[in-house]
């Protein structure tokens, strides 16, 4: 096997470059090693300037997603030997501005995830005293899977919806949300449904299914949007046909 | 802050097979209106009488209209196939507390649309 394999890396220098242009760099190739491990070798030893994000090193924090050969990666989960003899492709997250090299600006995730209070709401909260809200395993077992989102943004970058239609809430707000509103504890389902409902919301999937094939952590948002779709479109005809119950039900 | 923002091309549909899949799912929604429309020429036809039925069957039979409902039929069945293929995701079927398997929600439509089949051929042959 040979020792080395080449890193194409874009680099984009703000000021100085007007798009992104691919520089190459030689990495030892190593049994296990990830992208992110060859990057951090370029940053060590080749080049200091190179700029990209990471912290955990272990697919838990989602900070070091990037474009490998044009798939979106968590690159410290994906190896430099699945590539060789390489060269590697290494590119910033696609649907997002990029700020520096591998470095993207993801405020646009962070305004819009809150509007869909991705917390615990409760009508009214227990005192402490009463300890805690109780949760059988399967109640837990409705919302398990979507509570392992890491918001790493992969999602979005697969996402053709968020590429073409911005203003889209995108896969992981929606799945995040749905999170909430699975969990028996909550009570904040009225309160996002809105949001949710909105042309920005559910409505603007057209059910690609690339966020949940790209997801690192077996998420499904797509599956989770589809499921509100049809949540939405009953609580819709059940307000048609007996808007009395419901909006009595929404008040209390 | 000058920051990169990627331009997004005509054919960004052609980057990843997933996305060529979708495009023509979607695009199969104009051979499903142009089945709706067919159908409606028929009963069209049929209510006019005899020889209006007649010059309609004589029209399908043409090359071209015959080219074009082989063309829609296969868009068809790759909207029936994906859609199908698609429902376990967005149903949460619950049975005596355990979720109803995948394979089962897509067995269960395989099976309705065969039996409405059967009913609509039993109905029209009979």
């Amino acid at each position: 096997m040979a020792t080395e394999i080449t890193l194409e890396v874009a680099r984009y220098r703000p000021g100085v470059d007007s798009e992104p242009v691919m520089q190459s760099y030689q990495v030892p190739l190593r049994e296990h090693w990830a992208i992110l491990d060859g990057l951090t070798y370029v940053k060590d030893h080749l080049d200091g300037t190179l700029s990209f994000r990471w912290s955990c090193r272990m697919g838990i924090c989602g900070s070091c997603g990037m474009t490998v050969n044009g798939e979106p990666q968590l690159s410290c989960a994906t190896f430099l030997t699945d590539y060789a003899p390489g060269p590697i492709r290494v590119e910033p997250l696609h649907n997002f501005p990029v700020i520096r090299d591998l470095v993207v600006d993801i405020d646009d995730f962070m305004t819009k995830l809150p509007k869909v209070k991705p917390w615990i709401v409760r009508e009214v909260q227990s005192p402490v005293e009463e300890g805690e809200y109780l949760q059988t395993p399967e109640e837990m077992d409705e919302y398990q899977q979507f509570s392992m989102c890491i918001n790493c943004m992969l999602c979005y970058s697969a996402c053709p919806v968020y590429s073409l239609e911005p203003h889209f809430l995108g896969p992981a707000a929606i799945a995040l949300a749905q999170r909430y509103n699975l969990d028996s504890r909550d009570e904040g389902a009225d309160e996002r449904r809105d949001v949710l409902s909105s042309p920005e919301g559910i409505w603007a999937c057209t059910f690609v299914g690339e966020c949940s094939a790209v997801c690192p952590k077996g998420v499904d948002p797509a599956g989770a949007i589809q499921r509100y779709k049809l949540t939405a479109a009953t609580q819709s005809i059940k307000e048609l046909l007996m808007p009395r119950s419901l909006s009595s039900r929404r008040k209390g | 802050m000058s920051v990169y923002q990627r331009p997004i091309h005509l054919f960004w549909w052609l980057e990843r097979r997933a996305y060529v899949l979708f495009v023509l799912r979607e695009l199969s929604s104009v051979f499903v209106a142009w089945f709706v429309v067919f159908l409606l020429l028929l009963v069209n036809a049929i209510s006019d009488g005899a020889a209006s039925y007649q010059r309609f069957l004589d029209w399908s039979g043409q090359w071209w209209v015959v080219a074009i409902n082989v063309v829609a039929m296969l868009f068809v069945l790759l909207h029936v196939v994906t859609w199908f293929g698609l429902a376990p995701r967005a149903m949460a079927i619950k049975v005596r507390g355990s979720r109803v398997p995948a394979r089962q929600i897509v067995a269960a439509h395989y099976l309705a649309w065969l039996v409405l089949s059967g009913a609509v051929a039993w109905l029209v042959l009979r």
